[in-house]
């Protein structure tokens, strides 16, 4: 990458620079009318200069040049003669001209902000495009010691100043200086002796500036390091997290954050002295010069007499044009300077020349060419990145499509040479091939679609399952999106502002999922290979399960909505004919039901936020207006007493911490002295006399009563008939504000906010029948397989978001996981290292089974090679051929019945495993 | 059925006979109630056990895996507390309990059984004369056995 940020900026902005610059060239001539006017429009028409005499005009708008005598004999060239204006009309004319000046003025800089910030701003995002370009184009040894937080703060924020920068680059130092210099040669003009004494100043700033930023510079860019620095610890502390809870290191921790920034402290404390001390001195140096003037311009026209006074007054005029430029000039400096570190100390660290070719990474839109031959390794020897040989000259040939197990104790190589197949180790010695071809000179659009490797650790990325699956199937755009004409035209210009930024054009909307590589011929049979490459891995159920437990948005699939309210009808149906009936107790709008709390009754609905959420329904106005309505709070308030009572009885004598309080769902061991202080408080006071603070604490009590679990005979069939009343007030009467706050239950509509199965359910599982949840989810079951809905749950499943790094799925599912998305785009040869290691001995064997079984087609034959580096040595049996390595070196190489035979180390490592 | 109905049954058991009824009401109030319907099993032999149950209503089969087959070794009828073994000594169910009508059971977690016990010594004291009672039981049995196998000259 280009070292010197200004060549940089200039090969990437040349003829934007030009541009601007000549735009802001232009700008100048009104720039400067714009000043001058304010004087003519006092001295001619408001002090009547030229209007000395009634009814006198002065022309306007006269063209007028010098010329050359030989151009036209009065010297002089009239382009127009111009109007002749009375007094009143010439103000009003000047006024317009400064109207219009104001206009122009202001459009001139619009414009050029406009484009010196897009200008910044594209040369930024190309920067910070080429820096994660190089790093997806590093060897991924290098990029593992890249810390991530390190190189996320520097493509981020440490290149962010360059954008503000890059569009002033070339303009700002450009008119400065011809401003600065325009000053100065006045003042020169006017009086060459005082004329050299400003020019002796700015010279002496120009000399001891740059030595009093010396030492900023290094702070600077000390202060960037350890910005960058505190990143990394940052992430650090976020990655190892769980190492600090247990080893009890967060005060470790703590002083060490504390200690990074302090020095980051002082080191801006000591920028800023210098800084400010440096804008003293150059305040003080441009306020010394008018006090040389004054002084030794005053002696001469006093003592001497050899300067006269209107010279006098006129270098000081003129002088105070020089200032402003000159430090502006200065902090243009100061700013250079500073984004000079900040690129060179970014650019270092990608400054790496061990880059991959770019084309090596090139899109390829056809689908790549199979594989065949044989794998063949020559005197293979690699190393790490300590130099320690992990595998030394090693030598061996295997057919592409056969099944080859590698064993070996820990260290022995047998993980290495996984790692070198999958092109993540590059060979320090010797060669891999694959049929006539290095497989490390393989472009990755032929190595990343024809091989697939599953690794020790699995990296799943923060999306859907689906997306996840379908990852190793994206490389390139296969089809365009749909775009209305509108969009067509925004996605041309984002398309042009790529290119001008170096950027990239293929567009992340299309459809990027390679369905031939698939084996497929179109969109609509993925499902059906998804379903196929699930169960090779045995993750159906689990993403059944998942799905169950999903949402949806009904608006986006009313069809599966409509069909999940069929299904929950077919369930009620089957429960009311079955002995299950008494299991689950259905939401019925007309019916109180006894398997939920008496707020949800109420409600009749899931809470959306925070208005009706469990810790604000005792407060919350509307639903106390409605219980007033049919004198329910002061029954509820009552029952939260005899409530909140029976517990204090019950448990007031035990401790705190007694395991009983577990088993206690209405209050926690804390809230005991409160409500008994409460109760002693309102034991006289009836609902009305309570404080509303108090009313609430009892009001919570009783909504969260469900008589079936608390079973202190608190409710009959009065009451229930009376709160289903109140349920029906609260539904009619609910306020427009609140409507978006609570989604009520509907027999006959889906509720988004609950998840598949609370909607297939609809209703509450009875207290106290036993395996009431599981016999509840087998009649789910059946009823889903009956209607023919288990794919649909699937594909709810698969749109489960797997969280950060995958952590939302479990270690196994996250293995099986990264298996499937190996399968799916059926490779010549399917890598696996050490995978699996969260399945135990039995899943492993399964596993293996089922993938050497799937990757054959009907006919038995091998469509994919399988090369596993097995974590069970038994497991080599089911092997067409085994590679046995031991301290670095292959000493093996048989079918698995003839190394069985011998005396082998092929035995022994299986005994071991034993 | 209610609280004070439960606190009642628990009082005819004769492991919380002496126990004061706050003390039953609590622990009633902090035990589940579990409804087992005919041909369920309350817990199976060899399980881990978690919780010992207090038959409240209904009848249940004690079954003991034999190499010919599960044997029926005894009944449990209401006011009985089974698997109480297993929780106080560590073991996997010695027995599988099979309900033979609807039972209703108070089902008393593992932790709450030992707290009780620590915290009631008539508790204790019952449990031990309940299980010396059984013991006393299974050696008349036992001797029996003995006997009889004796007589038919093995």
């Amino acid at each position: 990458m280009e070292k010197n940020l200004f060549r940089y900026i200039w090969n990437h902005t040349r003829r934007d620079q030009v541009w601007i610059l000549f735009v802001v060239a232009c700008s100048m001539p009104t720039f400067f009318l714009f000043f001058d006017l304010p004087k003519q429009i006092v001295n001619i028409p408001i002090r009547g200069l030229g209007f000395e005499t009634p009814g006198a005009t002065v022309t306007f708008f006269e063209l007028n040049f010098s010329v050359p005598a030989w151009m036209s004999s009065s010297g002089q060239l009239n382009l127009f003669s111009g109007f002749e204006l009375e007094r009143f009309s010439y103000l009003g004319a000047l006024c317009m001209v400064f109207l219009t000046l104001v206009c122009i003025n202001g459009l001139f800089k619009f414009y050029i902000n406009t484009y010196k910030g897009r200008l910044g701003e594209r040369t930024l995002r190309r920067l910070r495009y080429e820096l994660i370009d190089r790093v997806m184009r590093f060897p991924t040894s290098f990029v593992r010691r890249m810390k991530a937080s390190e190189v996320a703060t520097m493509v981020k924020d440490e290149v962010e100043p360059l954008g503000v920068f890059i569009g002033e680059a070339f303009v700002d130092p450009a008119f400065l200086s011809g401003q600065a210099l325009a000053a100065m040669l006045f003042i020169m003009i006017q009086n060459p002796w005082l004329g050299t004494i400003a020019f002796s100043i700015v010279l002496f700033q120009a000399f001891l500036i740059p030595r009093l930023r010396r030492r900023m510079l290094e702070i600077g860019k000390e202060r960037q390091l350890q910005a960058r620095a505190l990143a990394g610890r940052v992430g650090e502390i976020l990655d190892g997290v769980s190492e600090i809870h247990a080893n009890d290191t967060s005060n470790y921790e703590r002083a060490d954050i504390s200690n990074r920034l302090n020095r980051i402290f002082f080191l801006r404390y000591e920028s800023y002295r210098r800084k400010f001390f440096i804008k003293f001195l150059n305040n003080f140096l441009s306020q010394i010069t008018p006090f040389l003037f004054y002084f030794i311009g005053g002696y001469f026209v006093i003592v001497k007499e050899t300067l006269d006074v209107g010279q006098l007054v006129a270098v000081i005029v003129a002088y105070k044009d020089l200032p402003n430029p000159i430090r502006d000039l200065i902090n243009w400096d100061q700013t250079r300077l500073d984004v000079q570190i900040k690129y060179s100390q970014v650019i270092i660290q990608f400054a790496s020349d061990e880059v991959q070719s770019v084309e090596s990474q090139a899109v390829v839109h056809g689908s790549a060419a199979r594989l065949s031959g044989e794998i063949a390794a020559r005197n293979l020897g690699v190393s790490d990145d300590t130099g320690a040989k992990l595998i030394e000259s090693a030598s061996f040939t295997i057919p592409l499509h056969q099944f080859t197990a590698v064993i070996g104790e820990v260290n022995s190589g047998a993980e290495a040479i996984g790692e070198v197949l999958a092109r993540l180790l590059p060979p320090t010695q010797g060669q891999i091939k694959i049929g006539d071809q290095d497989l490390y000179k393989l472009a990755e659009s032929v190595s990343g679609r024809r091989i697939s490797y599953v690794g020790p650790e699995t990296y799943l990325r923060q999306a859907s399952v689906r997306d996840n699956l379908l990852y190793g199937l994206k490389h390139a755009p296969m089809r365009k999106p749909e775009y209305t004409e509108e969009e067509e035209e925004k996605r041309l210009w984002e398309i042009s502002e790529a290119e001008r930024a170096g950027n990239t054009t293929l567009d992340i909307h299309g459809d990027w999922i390679d369905y031939e590589a698939a084996g497929l011929s179109g969109a609509e049979q993925m499902d059906e290979r998804i379903q196929e490459v699930l169960e090779l891995v045995d993750l159906v159920d689990d993403m059944f399960e998942l799905g169950l437990r999903g949402l949806i948005v009904p608006a986006d699939e009313p069809e599966l909505a409509k069909r999940i309210i069929d299904a929950r009808k077919l369930l009620h149906k089957k429960l009311k004919d079955s002995d299950l009936a008494n299991v689950v107790n259905p939401f019925d709008p007309d019916k109180y039901n006894d398997q939920t709390t008496i707020a949800e009754n109420i409600l009749f609905g899931t809470a959306i936020g925070d208005a009706f959420s469990e810790d604000n329904l005792a407060r919350n106005e509307y639903l106390l207006s409605v219980l007033a309505g049919n004198g329910l709070d002061t029954v509820l308030y009552e029952m939260g007493g005899k409530i909140a009572e029976t517990i204090i009885e019950l448990f007031s004598d035990l401790p705190p911490d007694h395991p009983f309080f577990a088993r206690l769902s209405l209050m926690t061991a804390d809230d005991i002295p409160e409500y008994e202080a409460l109760l002693s408080r309102v034991s006289n006071l009836d609902f009305e006399q309570a404080v509303p603070l108090d009313q609430a604490m009892l009001l919570k009590l009783s909504f969260a009563y469900i008589e079936p679990q608390h079973r202190l005979s608190l409710l009959n069939d009065d009451l229930r008939t009376r709160l289903l009343t109140a349920r029906k007030a609260f539904s009619l009467g609910l306020p427009e504000g609140l409507a978006g706050a609570i989604e009520l239950y509907n027999p006959e509509s889906y509720n988004a906010r609950s998840t598949l199965q609370d909607n297939i359910l609809f209703g509450r599982i009875s207290y106290g029948v036993a395996e009431g949840a599981k016999l509840v989810h087998d009649a789910i079951l059946s009823v889903l397989k009956e209607l023919g809905l288990r794919p649909a749950v699937i594909n709810v499943g698969l749109g489960f978001n797997v969280g950060i790094g995958g952590k939302q799925l479990m270690a196994v599912q996250r293995q099986k996981l990264s298996l499937a998305r190996a399968l799916i785009k059926r490779p010549d040869l399917l890598i696996i290292n050490k995978g699996f290691a969260a399945l135990d001995a039995n899943q492993q064997t399964q596993m293996v089974e089922r993938v050497l079984n799937g990757v054959k087609n009907s006919r038995g034959e091998a469509q994919s090679g399988v090369f596993w580096v097995l974590t069970n040595p038994n497991l080599a049996a089911k092997f067409e051929q085994v590679l046995v390595f031991r301290n670095g070196g292959l000493v093996e190489q048989d079918t698995p019945m003839a190394l069985e035979r011998k005396e082998s180390h092929y035995s022994e490592l299986v005994a071991h495993g034993k | 059925m209610t609280l004070e109905d439960e606190v009642g049954v628990l009082r005819r058991i004769p492991l919380f006979a002496k126990v004061e009824p706050s003390k039953l009401k609590l622990l009633a109030f902090t035990s589940q109630r579990m409804v087992f319907s005919k041909g369920q099993e309350l817990f199976h032999q060899g399980d881990p056990g978690d919780a010992a149950y207090v038959i409240i209503e209904g009848s249940a089969d004690v079954l003991v895996d034999a190499p010919g087959g599960q044997i029926s070794v005894a009944r449990v009828e209401r006011n009985a507390i089974v698997g109480d073994i297993a929780i106080l000594c560590d073991v996997p169910r010695t027995a599988t309990i099979k309900a033979l009508s609807e039972v209703v059971t108070l089902k008393i977690l593992k932790e709450q059984f030992l707290e009780l016990i620590a915290g009631f010594p008539e508790i204790a004291i019952e449990i031990m004369r309940v299980l010396a009672d059984r013991l006393s039981k299974t050696t008349a049995e036992l001797t029996t056995a003995r006997n009889k196998l004796n007589e038919l000259g093995y």
